[in-house]
């Protein structure tokens, strides 16, 4: 019996047992936190699975259901940036449809969402998505939707889609500075620095930042930037000056 | 170390103290006015005009960050003007932004001017939402409007001014367009309240309404402003609020928790992106033409290679020649020292003063305390004035060109991965090239660094590895015919530089600070800003740094005459040896912790009697550039890090200068260098 054959259920409840692991420090649920209709029918199902083990009231992962749960939390999140991102599904809305979402995406699809998606490594939620095979590859695909600023290649464009910063200053500053999702912005260059056009300035930034800034890629190589060339034109030497039209 | 007469004269100079001491003065309206806005949009330009007086202008984020004051006199109202460092929004993200935040809270000013760039408006208009939100009195300038008009747009302040509801003009103030319209704006203030509302969604709406209620009761500043902040949980309003009635915090921390619920934390998110689209559609309204997606010209394209990992060296490399090597070494520490020095002083003041000392006082003590070897006149202000103000005076000019012209930024782009690996961050550039100019300065300018441990390693690098001009004019001067020696200098000095630093960022706990940093446009420098950039730092360092320096002199004619001097000299004479250099070189020690170049300039006389050259010249001049820092900068060290960081600063660079020292010289013997 392999994990996509289980109820809708059953994988929340998978679901619910990894969360509680994962991100709460409990290693069990109490029985009592599932609701009673899930409890009958999802618990047989997932221990006859051999997921997940119940004893003096409380349930708890086994290893096998360990992995399946992180397989589920996976795409669940990344169907949640999918909606989010891509399909510019409202916040109220994203939650409920990855749910339904996230049972369409049979494993393999995930690391390929995964990739069009540039990797994200949170949900629209801020919670983490489990890294998967593809993350540790760094697969780049022949084109992405949304993309890590840190992945995109120079004078490709789009617009920010949102910025994962767990520094709460740098975060403000992109956010004052007009680095909001939706701004469009173009990357100028990568090395040393990332450089991107943002309105009408330039900002730059380190790896590290750019690798926060996920940008849903709009086109590549606008017409409107002249490839940098170092040839010397013959208009001659002349600076944007600070002192100029006289009125 | 202000000297208070020092600071009146500067003061009267500068017409800041006229206006309140000139009994001919009638009497006027008083208001006071904040310019508030992002770096580089040119707030101090403005200030310059309207104040008449001298401030650091700056093209880099973060340099302005003491206030600037100034007043100003516009038909009968006297206006004191306030200067604040750049900043991008009310919610603080750096100390710069905090400064600018709480200048807004405490200055009850009468006017605020936010100053934005015109052509990135729809990026500014965030800042002028909250500062309505924040129920002040608002006026928008959009500044360097011509630069937007050669982008491609064209603006229509009126529409602005009727979407707003708060006065808003357009200038261009590096060339005086539009300044009438700003005067008679400043002059006649608008005292109406704007309607104006940015649209949130309806849970941040109903949360603000409901904190701004709960503050009506409980504190006498309740404006959305503050809500916000506390949505966006902002340390510093958090700490100002948690002093209120416990369940008045308690029924905030209530509402912020429910909003968070309702988002994913944190609010900042779906909070600026309201503003951004209520921004997006007011300059939607005020734009009438279309923007060319990337400006074009000259200046952009050698900002781009400014930029450039390959085109970037080489035009950094021709910075360096041209600026330091042509301006400040030739030029300031050839030309300019040359004349003053040997001309000036030693043609015509010091035997002058020597004669003219000689003849009124009959004591010998007392004369050379004016005009001996060590006397005021004939060292102490003869290095200031014709030694170091000069190189010093050269240095900040091109600093201030770099600074103007939107180069630094690009520096730092360039550097910020190198950097990285000395646990500082591209930001750093700005006080570590200032340090070649004065490190005390230098010191001083490490405010705008991040964090503590990044202003930490800046001290230390700037107290060992950066010798700053006084020095290196002395530096560059002794060793320019043993260029072996120099570059064998150079080479100790950026390797010291990187392992140290490289150390340091190892050693020291804590992460190395994210690098991000809005590039200017290269733009041509103003001469205005330029001159009064250079102006107003050497006055700082007249003020600050020339009077120690003048102590100095005093502190060794004491030290000679109790004979002081000699024991000191006896005390480190062990480590002199130790490096391999001749007794007279330890006077030379004792000389550069008083100052910095002094200590060079006695290596230099003792060079100049035959007392020391080749090997231990160049082992000499290592370890006296790594050597402790001069008084002034141990002093503002003090002031900025603490006692305690300031004295083990200067005990680590003491060993490490004798232990580069030691090495350098067993290696030069053993190689059999010839110098």
């Amino acid at each position: 019996m392999t994990e996509f054959d289980l109820s809708e259920t059953a994988e929340e409840v998978l679901a619910s047992l990894w969360v509680a692991e994962e991100e709460s420090d409990e290693h069990s649920l109490s029985l009592e936190d599932l609701s009673p209709s899930e409890s009958e029918e999802a618990l047989r199902e997932l221990s006859d699975a051999g997921l997940a083990s119940g004893s003096s009231g409380r349930l708890t992962l086994t290893e096998a259901g360990r992995k399946a749960a992180r397989s589920i939390i996976r795409r669940e999140r990344l169907a949640e940036r999918l909606l989010a991102d891509v399909l510019n599904v409202g916040d109220a809305v994203v939650t409920e449809a990855a749910c339904k979402f996230e049972h369409l995406l049979r494993k393999g699809i995930d690391d390929e969402i995964c990739t069009l998606l540039g990797h994200p490594k949170v949900c629209p939620h801020g919670n983490p998505i489990p890294p998967g095979e593809c993350c540790r590859e760094g697969a780049r695909a022949a084109r992405t939707v949304v993309s890590a600023l840190a992945d995109m290649s120079p004078r490709q464009a789009g617009v920010i889609a949102y910025i994962h910063a767990r520094r709460r200053p740098m975060l403000q500053r992109l956010l004052a500075m007009g680095a909001v999702p939706g701004a469009p912005v173009m990357l100028l260059q990568r090395f040393p620095s990332f450089v991107f056009q943002l309105g009408q300035g330039q900002v730059a930034v380190d790896r590290e930042t750019a690798r926060d800034i996920y940008v849903r890629i709009t086109g590549k190589r606008p017409a409107a930037q002249p490839p940098l060339s170092f040839s010397p034109r013959a208009r001659g030497f002349r600076f944007r000056r600070g002192r100029r039209d006289r009125s | 170390m202000g000297v208070p007469a020092l600071e009146f004269v500067r003061d009267l100079l500068t017409g800041r103290r006229h206006c309140e001491t000139c009994p001919l003065a009638a009497p006027a309206i008083e208001r006071k006015l904040i310019l508030v806005g992002p770096p580089n949009v040119g707030k101090s330009v403005i200030f310059n005009i309207l104040t008449g007086s001298y401030v650091v202008v700056s093209n880099y984020p973060g340099t302005t960050v003491e206030v600037a004051r100034g007043r100003a006199r516009i038909g009968d109202v006297l206006l004191q003007v306030l200067d604040s460092p750049g900043a991008y929004s009310l919610a603080p993200s750096s100390e710069d932004e905090r400064v600018a935040r709480d200048l807004l809270v405490e200055e009850r000013p009468d006017l605020v001017l936010h100053v934005v760039d015109a052509k990135n408006l729809p990026r500014m208009l965030p800042l002028t939402f909250q500062l309505i939100e924040a129920e002040l009195p608002v006026a928008l300038d959009l500044n360097i409007i011509d630069e937007a008009a050669r982008a491609g747009l064209s603006l229509d302040p009126e529409q602005l001014a009727d979407d707003l509801g708060i006065p808003v003009i357009a200038t261009a103030a590096a060339t005086g367009v539009g300044m009438d319209r700003m005067r008679a704006l400043l002059s006649d203030p608008p005292s109406q309240p704007t309607s104006f509302q940015v649209d949130y969604p309806p849970p941040i709406e109903s949360a603000v309404q409901r904190i701004v209620l709960l503050l009506r009761e409980h504190s006498d500043v309740a404006t959305k402003a503050v809500a916000f902040l506390l949505l966006q949980r902002d340390d510093g309003t958090w700490q100002r609020v948690s002093r209120l009635a416990p369940e008045a915090v308690a029924g905030i921390e209530r509402i912020v928790a429910e909003t968070e619920d309702h988002y994913n934390p944190p609010l900042s998110f779906p909070i600026a992106l309201a503003r951004q689209r209520a921004a997006d559609r007011l300059a939607g309204r005020a734009l009438s033409a279309r923007p060319r997606s990337v400006p074009q010209g000259v200046g952009e394209r050698l900002g781009r290679l400014a930029m450039h990992p390959l085109a970037g060296i080489p035009i950094l490399v021709a910075v360096a020649y041209f600026g330091l090597y042509l301006l400040v070494g030739r030029l300031a520490a050839g030309v300019v020292v040359d004349f003053l020095d040997q001309r000036l002083f030693e043609g015509y003041i010091n035997p002058w003063c020597s004669a003219f000392v000689e003849r009124i006082l009959p004591w010998p003590t007392w004369v050379s305390l004016f005009v001996g070897e060590y006397g005021l006149i004939t060292l102490g202000l003869r290095y200031a004035v014709a030694i170091v103000l000069p190189l010093v005076g050269a240095f900040f000019l091109l600093f201030a060109l770099l600074e103007d012209s939107g180069y630094l930024p690009r520096l730092a782009l360039l550097l910020d991965r190198l950097f990285k690996q000395i646990g500082l961050s591209g930001r750093a550039v700005i006080p570590i090239i200032l340090g070649f100019g004065c490190d005390t300065m230098a010191t001083l300018v490490t405010r705008v660094l991040e964090s503590r441990r990044e202003r930490l390693i800046a001290t230390f690098l700037l107290a060992l590895a950066i010798p700053c001009s006084a020095q290196l004019g002395v530096i560059l001067g002794l060793l320019s015919s043993h260029p072996a020696g120099l570059m064998i200098w150079g080479g100790v000095m950026v390797a010291v530089f990187l392992i140290s630093g490289f150390l340091a960022s190892r050693l020291l706990p804590g992460e190395t600070s994210r690098f991000y940093l809005e590039i200017p446009p290269m733009r041509w420098p103003s001469l205005r800003n330029v001159g009064a950039k250079t102006f107003a730092r050497l006055r700082w360092y007249a003020a600050e740094v020339i009077p120690v320096f003048l102590l100095a002199s005093v502190v060794i004619w004491i030290g000679q005459l109790a004979h002081l001097f000699q024991l000191a000299v006896a005390a480190i004479r062990p480590a002199v040896h130790i490096v391999g250099l001749p007794d007279a070189a330890g006077e030379a020690f004792l000389f550069g912790f008083l100052r910095r170049d002094y200590g060079a300039a006695r290596v230099f006389d003792v060079h100049s009697a035959g007392a020391i050259s080749g090997v231990p010249l160049v082992v000499a001049m290592v370890t006296i550039t790594l050597f402790v820092p001069c008084i002034a900068q141990f002093l503002v060290m003090v002031r900025e890090r603490g006692v305690r960081t300031a004295l083990a600063v200067a005990a680590i660079v003491l060993a490490f200068a004798f232990s580069v020292g030691y090495f350098l010289n067993l290696v030069l013997i053993t190689l059999q260098v010839q110098i």
